[in-house]
């Protein structure tokens, strides 16, 4: 039982004949429970991005409503209590709802396309991870709008947070915030790894992958690694607080310090789970934007790899000031510099790519150049910072403050913006103004320097983080007020660019399959793509098939189009494996999410919670995988009709 | 005319790794391992901060810690027949075995909540308290998932409309049982061998 | 003066010098890239026909690399011997100094062998120059750091462990510092002041600290001094030589010869103490003195005795 080439006449009435079959398997499900039911991976992760473009710009209102308040010294705009809240509530929307979530999203939707596949695997435990994170962001903000949102930092140090000196609910909420968004992330990413592994197109071997394909498999394999490290430390601050342990009281035994080690070995790689998507982004848009292939494809993946593994070396140099020991700090500060070499390799590559490439200045890639000027100047930054003797001078300080923001935003912000507009196209099926991409580009670019060069020499200059005033006579004054009216410059780019979709959705000009001439499979299909992805679909030839494949290869047929069928491929050579019925839609990954939040809040509440509470979910779940008549295998039903069959499905790999 | 891949022909379910839910089981199996090693590095970490370990208390005791490790050890046998009777598609003895490997779970439960009482501590005394009711406690309901799992895929078994898949979701829960087992001695090894020997 | 470069002590100084190479090395190495960047761009625009062979891009990538790696060790040694020169600023005959970092002031105990040498105040630190001090680091609530940037580095003050930071101030002057890990409502108003001064000075200002508390010469100041001991001063602060023993509030026995109140908050005059004394929570709002409910007449005794307390 095997696959075979064989030669049939396939006319332009078959192909239409078996869209139209395909279109009807997998079309959207309707009405209210339709869309709580919905498990295509193009909408999963639209949800996614949209979702966490909505938390971006609530954290950058936050961000403006920091800036207001320290444009001035002793100003009372916000006073300590509520400054300390929006800081909090600044920094963990823009790490756990907005800058994670959104590559994911990005992930969810290009993986199946940029492989080749129908959809995702998993489809069902992915719409349960986005249900889970709006509910997770739902619950932050309304904790915040009753005044439980948390007050102690993104990160949320002990024994600031602990029972003793955090009284009230703010501390669970950011401990219960982390569960929400951690599980979201986690389901991600197994969705992306077993998608990346098994289902991609015959012909489509791992090293024909797009880079960005390989970053988000990275970083799935990242998250997998990293999350459980601020699951384990988010835990014992919620049974320290609600159930009296002692992890991190020292009085009993317990540790600040070891709070610190498990957060910052989930924290430092989590800023990597950002940048190496982001790196993905920019090898796609420099590719296109280039009309080459990038320079260096393998040298690149290896960056990512190597990144991946370094990432996880570098935690304690979130610790300096700690007073551990020099020895072991020194190792830190090595590690630190080193992973520079990767992001080099990348860096020197995209510039040969450019250099020997014919370069078109659309607005995606002008994000893409403003990236090479604010993540460099972030990494260079990020290499004192790295310095132990530099580092006990400028930590948590605005010069902290100013690296930070150089590599997250130069670093994924400026690719996000430039992805976004270059997929504007396959999403909408509208091309994006051009004026305003530009325009929008420029005002982010000026605004963001303006606010954030100025924090540099204010840290240097003395000024801590996280103050809600400072006393006039300290020299910070105009740097600050020149920090503030950057923010105006940023937050017109954002309106900017808002105005831009609205008007494309209106009003652009319709889009081709293929308007930029990319290379990458998600250019083969519509724009829109159809919900089955592709019809027909030639096997893959080489790893930029729209540019190199010849036009007459073989097409995959025999996959059934009167159920959501997917072709399983094989792990190392993308070989032809066994065909899989891919789950329908489904309530029940949105009964779980929705019984899951209800035990996860109860439990900041009582213990009982999680013992009671855990029943609702444990139904959902079983209703989830009861197997239904409509899922039932017509082909191995009953079991004995599976028995021809059974050595190919038990056979060697 | 033109060429095609005909793929018809190939099977429409598989075992082991060329399985989705295989690769799925296996990130969990990851996700969760990691999450033990995490936590047996911060009892290591908080060992290592004080003189004496246990502090002021005796080390949990012997014989229900070992008797669960016994238990546990024993069912591998008939969790292997579950795995093998499934991916020879064979239902009466998956039901058979399906069934033993639910009672030897059961088994280990009423023998784990006997544990803890015997653990000479509670989780709010001492920071060591607190890591050994956790450590035990995350064990504890990965091991009754299993066990809610199990139950479930037997009653498919005996009561469902049955084709392929439901054998390769046995096979891959028999997987997931290996997992539970084996991330059960090293931390078998910190709580009760630990404290006595280092 | 608190700033990072502008050193006055021999730590900074070292950190100082190290954060010119850097700056100097990474601001060539960006110029350097960019302008790549910069040629790059030009290039591809006017491109006409791809080239295709890679391998000469490939040699060039794996030059820049080389070169990155050496820089790189360059920095990093130019680190490892920053922090050898740091470490090696440890010397016996130091100046001891215990600091317990709280929400949202500094206790300072002067060390000595003999408990009744040793002197405690707050806020503010006089240490000889040229001479080394070590300050012990502790901290009995969350999570503190202290940081004087003319002076050293900084190092986290957290409960239940101790550490310690050595400073040694080159020039006498008046070096400011503020905690530098978030610690809660205040922790913007938790500042430090350092004042190095010549080793002569410094005995004398440390003699003078041992003193037990200056005695009132005026009625208003004697009466004052009768209300501190009569009301609930008592029971937060000490003034040495009179019945205020407590310890939960900074050491008042030589408040006037400090140069702010409230962790640095306002200037120690008679105006801003009668403030703080009024309505220390509309100053520094979650702090922990409450307002005590005084007739004017009384506050205004109590200021006129604490602002003798030299």
């Amino acid at each position: 039982m095997s696959a075979t080439i064989v030669a049939r006449e396939i006319t332009a009435d078959h192909i239409a004949a078996e869209q139209q079959q395909l279109a009807r398997t997998w079309a959207q499900p309707r009405g209210l429970i339709g869309f709580l039911s919905d498990v295509d991976p193009k909408r999963i992760g639209m949800r996614f991005i949209v979702t966490a473009l909505v938390f971006f710009a609530l954290g950058g209102v936050l961000a403006g409503l920091m800036r207001i308040q320290l444009a001035v010294p002793e100003n009372h705009f916000l006073g300590p209590d509520l400054y300390n809240q929006v800081f909090t509530m600044h920094g963990t929307t823009m790490m756990f709802l907005f800058a994670v979530p959104v590559m994911e999203g990005l992930g969810l939707y290009f993986t199946p396309l940029m492989v080749g596949a129908r959809t995702m695997a998993l489809p069902r435990l992915a719409a349960f991870g986005y249900w889970m994170f709006l509910a997770g962001g739902i619950f932050l903000y309304v904790s915040f709008f009753l005044n439980i949102g948390p007050d102690n930092g993104w990160f949320s140090y002990v024994p600031l947070a602990g029972p003793e000196f955090a009284p009230g609910k703010r501390a669970d909420t950011w401990a219960q915030l982390i569960t929400f968004t951690e599980v979201a992330s986690l389901v991600g990413a197994i969705v992306t790894i077993v998608t990346v592994f098994k289902f991609r197109r015959p012909g489509m071997t791992l090293d024909r992958l797009p880079v960005f394909v390989w970053a988000q498999l990275v970083t799935s394999f990242m998250i997998i690694f990293a999350m459980p490290a601020v699951m384990v430390a988010s835990t014992a601050l919620i049974l320290d607080r609600l159930v009296g342990t002692h992890f991190f009281n020292q009085a009993q035994g317990g540790d600040p310090i070891l709070f610190q080690h498990l957060f910052w070995f989930f924290g430092h790689p989590e800023v990597y789970l950002i940048f190496l998507p982001a790196q993905g982004l920019m090898s796609t848009l420099i590719q296109a934007f280039s009309s080459r292939p990038v320079v260096g494809y393998v040298g690149l993946v290896v960056a990512l790899v190597a990144t991946a593994f370094m990432a996880f070396g570098l935690w304690v140099h979130h610790m300096f000031a700690v007073g551990l020991p020099a020895i072991g700090t020194s190792f830190f500060t090595a590690a630190s510099m080193m992973i520079a070499i990767p992001s080099g390799i990348q860096i020197f590559s995209w510039i040969a790519t450019i250099w020997s490439g014919r370069v078109r200045l659309e607005p995606p890639m002008l994000f893409a150049l403003g990236y090479f000027v604010i993540f460099i100047l972030g990494g260079m930054t990020g290499l004192m910072v790295a310095s132990v003797p530099l580092d006990l001078q400028v930590h948590d300080t605005y010069f902290v403050v100013a690296h930070l923001h150089y590599v997250l935003i130069g670093g994924a912000v400026f690719p996000l913006f430039g992805a976004l507009y270059y997929w504007f196209p396959k999403f909408t099926g509208r091309m994006p103004g051009r004026g305003l991409g530009v325009a929008s580009f420029w005002l982010l670019f000026a605004g963001f320097n303006l606010t954030f060069f100025p924090m540099h020499v204010l840290g240097l200059h003395g000024m801590p983080r996280r103050v809600y005033t400072y006393l006039p006579d300290m020299g910070w004054n105009t740097l600050n007020l020149a920090a503030s009216s950057g923010a105006v410059l940023m937050a017109l780019a954002v309106i900017v660019m808002i105005v831009n979709v609205i008007q494309s959705l209106r009003s652009g000009a319709v889009a081709p399959d293929n308007p930029w001439h990319a290379s990458t499979l998600e250019w083969a299909t519509s724009s829109p793509p159809p919900p089955y992805n592709f019809y027909p679909e030639p096997v893959i030839d080489s790893r930029d098939p729209l540019w190199n494949d010849p036009a007459d290869l073989p097409i995959v047929i025999g996959v059934r189009a009167d159920r959501r069928e997917v072709l399983i491929t094989r792990l190392l050579d993308a070989q032809p494996d066994h065909r899989y019925h891919s789950p329908d839609p489904s309530i029940w990954p949105f009964v779980t999410a929705l019984t899951t939040t209800a035990m996860l809040i109860g439990s900041i509440f009582t213990p009982w919670a999680v013992v009671w509470g855990s029943i609702p979910p444990a139904i959902a779940l079983i209703a989830w995988f009861w197997p239904r008549p409509s899922m039932l295998n017509d082909e191995t039903h009953p079991p004995e009709n599976a028995r021809p069959e059974l050595s190919a499905a038990t056979g060697p790999p | 005319m033109r060429q095609a891949l005909d793929v018809s022909a190939l099977p429409s379910f598989a075992f082991g790794q060329r399985s989705i839910l295989w690769w799925a089981t296996l990130g969990m199996i990851a996700i969760e391992g990691t999450a033990f090693a995490l936590l047996i590095a911060a009892y290591i970490y908080l060992k290592w901060r004080v003189p004496h370990w246990p502090p002021g208390v005796a080390p949990p005791d012997l014989t229900w810690g070992t008797l669960t490790t016994a238990i546990v050890l024993i069912s591998v046998i008939p969790n292997a027949l579950t795995k093998r009777a499934a991916e020879q598609l064979d239902l009466a003895r998956t039901r058979l075995w399906l069934v033993v490997s639910f009672l030897f779970a059961l088994a280990f439960c009423v023998a784990r909540a006997l544990e803890f009482t015997a653990l000479n501590c509670w989780w709010d005394s001492n920071a060591y308290g607190s890591i050994v009711w956790t450590l035990l406690g995350i064990h504890t309901t990965h091991f009754v998932t299993d066990l809610i799992d199990t139950g479930v895929l037997a009653a498919i078994m005996f009561t469902g409309r049955l084709d392929a898949n439901r054998f390769v979701d046995v096979s891959e829960n028999a997987f997931y049982y290996y997992f539970v087992i084996v991330s059960w001695l090293p931390i078998y090894a910190v709580i009760y061998l630990a404290p006595r020997f280092i | 003066m608190h700033s990072v470069l502008s050193a006055a002590g021999v730590e900074a100084q070292s950190i100082q010098s190290h954060w010119w190479l850097m700056f100097w090395v990474t601001l060539v190495v960006t110029l350097v890239v960019l302008g790549g960047l910069g040629l790059a761009v030009a290039r591809g625009l006017r491109a006409g026909a791809i080239g295709r062979s890679d391998r000469g891009l490939v040699t060039g990538i794996s030059l820049a690399i080389a070169v990155t790696v050496v820089i790189l060790f360059g920095l990093l040694i130019d680190s490892v011997i920053t922090s050898r020169v740091l470490a090696s600023q440890r010397a016996p005959g130091a100046l001891e100094i215990e600091i317990m970092a709280q929400q949202w002031w500094w206790s300072v105990e002067y060390q000595h062998p003999e408990p009744e040498q040793r002197v405690r105040t707050a806020n503010e630190l006089h240490i000889p120059v040229g001479r080394p001090v070590s300050i012990k680091l502790l901290a009995n609530d969350v999570i503190h750091s202290f940081w004087v940037p003319a002076l050293n580095g900084k190092l986290d003050a957290i409960p239940g462990h101790e550490s310690t930071l050595w400073i040694r101030a080159e020039h006498p002057g008046v070096y400011r510092g503020q905690c530098a890990e978030y610690c809660g409502a205040q922790h913007a108003h938790m500042a430090i002041v350092v004042v190095a001064e010549s080793p002569e000075e410094f005995e004398k200002w440390i003699q003078a600290q041992r003193q037990t508390a200056h005695q009132p010469a005026s009625d208003p100041e004697r009466r004052g001094l009768q209300l501190v001991q009569q009301s609930a001063c008592v029971m937060c602060h000490t003034i040495r030589g009179t019945a205020a023993g407590g310890r939960m509030g900074p050491d008042l026995t030589h408040l006037a010869s400090r140069s702010t109140i409230g962790a640095g908050i306002l200037p120690r005059t008679p105006d801003h103490l009668e403030e703080w004394i009024r309505d220390p929570q509309r100053i520094k709002p979650g702090n922990r003195m409450p307002a005590l409910a005084l007739p004017d007449r009384d506050r205004a005794a109590i200021v006129a005795y604490l602002e003798q307390l030299r």
